[in-house]
């Protein structure tokens, strides 16, 4: 989506409105203008840490979370397109005292240098897991190849997605 | 090379294994990161001569260690707690570490220059072995025993011959230790270590891939308002007016604050902060305009000149030029670039009782005080910076312009703000790395051999200001019409030395006074570029002398570490000895080739060499960078695995750098706003990297964040050219310029 499209997209009158939504197995209700990406309604009303905003235009993967199973780029979702769908945050994963099998093979691979867009791959990579369990390599890098790294860390983030799908 | 532990062809999860403290603990991964609850710590000395500038420690032995270095995502914290512990003897999970709070860490300088180890790991060092010294001795009084007869474990000093006679350093800090750091200490020895030399998983990593951590980004106060700082996207162009009529409109909208060509909207939450952003409506003057790019490097090479210095000199380059057999002449360029920060700068300020307060991941929270004095107009007392980690940097982005405008925005207004730049601020207004152009020439005898080589860099002037020498024309400085004259880029005259023994050498640099672009240190600064013409034309010399590359470079080397690095990679990459261009690179379309590079950073600290693995499509024109083997040495290594992710992260950073990177402009503004008109390496295309780690126990920790990349894209370059025997010299190696190149052309630059 371009500068310009999302420009456009977004400027739609306000409207405040409630929302019941199902965030990490648990309800929440959040008071929101409609178009409020799904980004800012975790981030500002729900105070959740997971979803990044890297670009707000659906480009880099940091602000990815599940909705009903998919990733999805939560900076271009509209709070109003949610509805009742299920959404799942980095959060929902795994704590650092029980990490998922996942988040336990990034830390197992030391798969993070600044982090900031581990969010991304990780949420991206736990989608991609839950329909291929033993993905090939060019089958994980082509699933991470919308979510940037900065850093230079994709060998080991493929390696750490590898060691999940082997575990 | 050191036989006990030097390693090649490093394999991380063997070495954790074999280190055998993979369990070690996790416990810090709760408290790194933890930055909700913004409880500021009680301000101290930050004297750096002080002892207890340094460290604090609780009665219940628990080690507060008080760092001017910051963490930029490097692993900085892991490895500088690891040289606490040690000098300490306090056990590596016992310590808290507490960086870049201006109010209670010493200035150690930017966190920048790949100095974080070298000098702010041994500044800490010094400290904390003063601190050592000086709790034994207070043990030695509490028990009655001399210190030469105690031994400590874990902060608890015991007598040797009777370990139940001891006493915690808990106990005997009592209200500090009164002393100054002793710069001549004695230092731990490598054969004493526990943790140093050991690749502790990094304490952030297991928060940071749970949302646990706190970056910048996620950090709040209580009652904050979200703003955002409006520019314009011409280049120069200032405000004539504005009219925020339509951003009042937007739920959430605050206030629009003005102040000169400083222009913001403030709202009570991020998304109306966006929309009234969007929604306001501001005329700006025509700019100052741009020059053409397609001409940059010309341009670039006829600015005024602030100076010119000699880098090196040897014999008389000229003479022997002139009497040489053989004369090769090349001229490098490197494109504009910019950090391309995955997450946009960020900062949150609050000013109350006329006391500012500022939280940022700025790699100079000490130096900002400074800077936002002027800009702020209040007492540099009466501002603090605290550090909280961001989004990488590589240098400086955009983070410090942001902790100018929330605190120039909290200044203002009075009450807590977050300021979170847009993709488009990060990636076109943040400070960008000046263009560069490059002329070398070298003459050979009959026999091949070089007799003189001359460079002539044409590089940006680092521009120091009177007595501060970290100054920088910061946007809301300018904006708000405060002169800064200043403006520090870095030692962008690195490594225009190069490192081969030739009887006549002459190198030169012209420090361009001004630069279109407001110009910043980008990861490896000026060597980066240096790096590349010197080691592409080393390159073009062993063609032209035909001989193999590699052993080209081993004949002018004498350093037995230059020459141990080189082999290493050589030993990695399996390289076979023959001249360029490859014989078998291929018949077909797409054409194979190696490359190799070396160098030792500032031609003084830490050594590096590459080898490049690449494919060139010859119809597309597209490199494919298929793997990389890449050698270092660094001396001591404080975290080995920590080593290895920063080599890494170096090289495929600087393939993307290589292939990809170039800011795009027209004659009025930055056409690079987002990923799509700054494009980086994506997953499939990245190489596969395998590193060397040289172990040098007992020498000088030098750093590792910076050297790797420099190899890179001359490394690639010398491989383009053993693939398809043509020259790249103008980075990015777009499919264009390769084309070009192919076809025998002068390359298209820019």
């Amino acid at each position: 989506m371009s500068f310009k499209q999302l420009h456009n997209v977004t400027l739609r009158e306000d409207r405040m409105a409630s929302y019941n939504l199902k965030i990490n197995g648990e309800a929440r209700v959040v008071d929101a203008d409609p178009d409020t990406p799904m980004l800012y309604v975790l981030r500002d009303n729900l105070a959740l840490k997971g979803p990044k905003f890297g670009c707000g235009l659906a480009q880099c993967g940091a602000c990815t979370i599940h909705v009903n199973g998919e990733a999805v780029r939560s900076c271009v979702l509209p709070i109003d397109e949610v509805k009742d769908r299920t959404v799942t945050t980095l959060e929902g994963l795994g704590t650092s005292a029980k990490p998922s099998k996942l988040q336990q093979a990034f830390i197992q691979e030391q798969a993070a240098q600044c982090g900031y867009c581990v969010n991304g791959m990780i949420m991206t990579s736990a989608a991609l897991l839950a329909k291929n369990k033993s993905p090939s390599e060019t089958e994980i890098r082509a699933a991470l190849a919308d979510n940037l790294c900065r850093c230079g860390t994709h060998q080991r983030i493929v390696a750490a997605v590898k060691r999940a799908a082997a575990a | 090379m050191t036989t006990s532990s030097a390693r090649t062809s490093f394999d991380r999860r063997e070495f954790l294994k074999a280190s055998g403290i993979l369990a070690i603990g996790f416990s810090m991964s709760g408290m790194v990161g933890s930055a909700d609850a913004a409880t500021l710590r009680a301000p101290k000395s930050v004297a750096k001569e002080a002892i207890d500038s340094w460290l604090t420690i609780s009665p219940d032995n628990r080690v507060t260690i008080f760092c001017g270095k910051v963490d930029l995502g490097t692993g900085a914290r892991t490895a500088l707690t690891q040289l606490a512990a040690d000098e300490l003897d306090v056990a590596f999970e016992r310590i808290e570490m507490v960086m870049g709070d201006t109010a209670t860490t010493p200035d150690q300088w930017l966190t920048a220059g790949n100095l974080t180890i070298f000098q702010g790991g041994s500044e800490l060092r010094r400290a904390a072995a003063c601190a050592r010294l000086a709790l034994v001795d207070r043990a030695a009084q509490r028990l009655g025993v001399p210190a030469n007869e105690l031994t400590v474990e874990d902060g608890v000093v015991r007598v040797k011959a009777s370990p139940t006679q001891s006493v915690r350093y808990g106990e005997l800090i009592g209200d500090g230790l009164k002393l100054q750091v002793d710069q001549k200490v004695t230092l731990k020895k490598n054969t004493e270590y526990k943790v140093i030399g050991k690749s502790i998983p990094r304490v952030d990593i297991p928060a940071k891939v749970t949302a646990e951590f706190t970056y910048i980004h996620d950090f709040r106060l209580p009652d904050m308002l979200h703003a955002r700082v409006i520019r314009s996207d011409h280049h120069g162009a200032r405000v004539a007016s504005v009219d925020d009529a339509a951003a009042r409109q937007v739920n959430g909208f605050v206030q629009t604050v003005r102040k000169g060509d400083f222009v913001a909207v403030v709202a009570r939450n991020e998304w109306a902060a966006v929309k009234a952003a969007r929604a306001i409506r501001i005329d700006w003057t025509a700019g100052t305009g741009l020059p053409d790019q397609a001409t940059v490097f010309e341009t670039w090479r006829q600015r005024p000149v602030a100076k010119e210095e000699v880098t090196q000199n040897a014999g008389d380059a000229k003479a022997a030029l002139d009497g040489s057999a053989k004369r090769v002449k090349a001229t490098y360029d490197f494109a504009v670039q910019t950090h391309a920060t995955i997450g946009p700068s960020c900062a949150v300020a609050d000013f109350q009782d006329g006391k500012l307060t500022v939280w940022t991941s700025s790699q100079a929270t000490h130096s900002m005080q400074h800077e936002l004095a002027v800009i702020t107009g209040l007492p540099r007392e009466a501002i603090r910076l605290v550090f909280i980690e961001g989004a990488g940097c590589y240098g400086r982005n955009g983070t410090e312009d942001a902790a100018a405008d929330a605190a120039l925005i909290a200044t203002l207004i009075g009450k807590p703000v977050r300021v979170q730049w847009s993709r488009a601020d990060e990636t076109a207004r943040a400070p960008k790395s000046p263009p560069r152009t490059m002329d070398l020439e070298a003459g050979l005898d009959a026999q091949g051999n070089v007799v003189a080589w001359s460079g002539d860099f044409y590089i940006a002037l680092n521009h120091i200001a009177a007595f501060k020498p970290l100054d920088f024309p910061l946007l809301a400085a300018t904006e708000t019409g405060i002169p800064r004259p200043g403006n520090w880029v870095g030692f962008l005259f690195q490594n225009t030395g190069q490192p081969y023994q030739f009887p006549n050498i002459r190198v030169n640099t012209r420090h361009i006074a001004e630069a279109f672009f407001r110009s910043s240190h980008l990861r490896s600064p000026g060597r980066i570029e240096n790096s590349f013409a010197n080691e592409g034309f080393m390159d073009e010399l062993a063609t032209a002398a035909n001989a193999d590359p590699a052993e080209f470079r081993l004949r002018y080397l004498k350093d037995p570490r230059a020459i141990d690095v080189l082999q290493a990679a050589m030993k990695l990459a399996g390289w076979q000895a023959r001249p360029g261009p490859n014989p078998n690179a291929g018949s077909g379309p797409v054409v194979k080739g190696r490359g190799i590079a070396y160098l030792r950073y500032n031609n003084a600290i830490t050594y590096v060499a590459a080898v490049a693995e690449v494919e060139v499509d010859k119809s597309s024109g597209e490199i494919r960078v298929t793997r990389v083997c890449a050698s270092h040495d660094c001396g001591e290594m404080v975290n080995p695995d920590g080593v290895a992710n920063q080599v890494e992260g170096g090289v495929l950073q600087t393939v993307s750098r290589t292939l990809l990177e170039t800011v795009a402009w027209d004659r009025n503004m930055v056409k690079s706003v987002d990923w799509e008109t700054y494009p980086i390496m994506r997953f499939p295309a990245a190489p596969k990297v395998e590193v060397a780690l040289i172990d040098r126990p007992g020498t000088v920790a030098w750093g590792a964040g910076e050297p790797m990349a420099c190899a890179i894209p001359a490394a690639i370059a010398n491989a383009v050219f053993d693939a398809t025997g043509a020259r790249l010299r103008s980075v990015p190696f777009t499919p264009d310029k390769v084309k070009a190149a192919l076809a025998g052309v002068q390359p298209q630059r820019g």
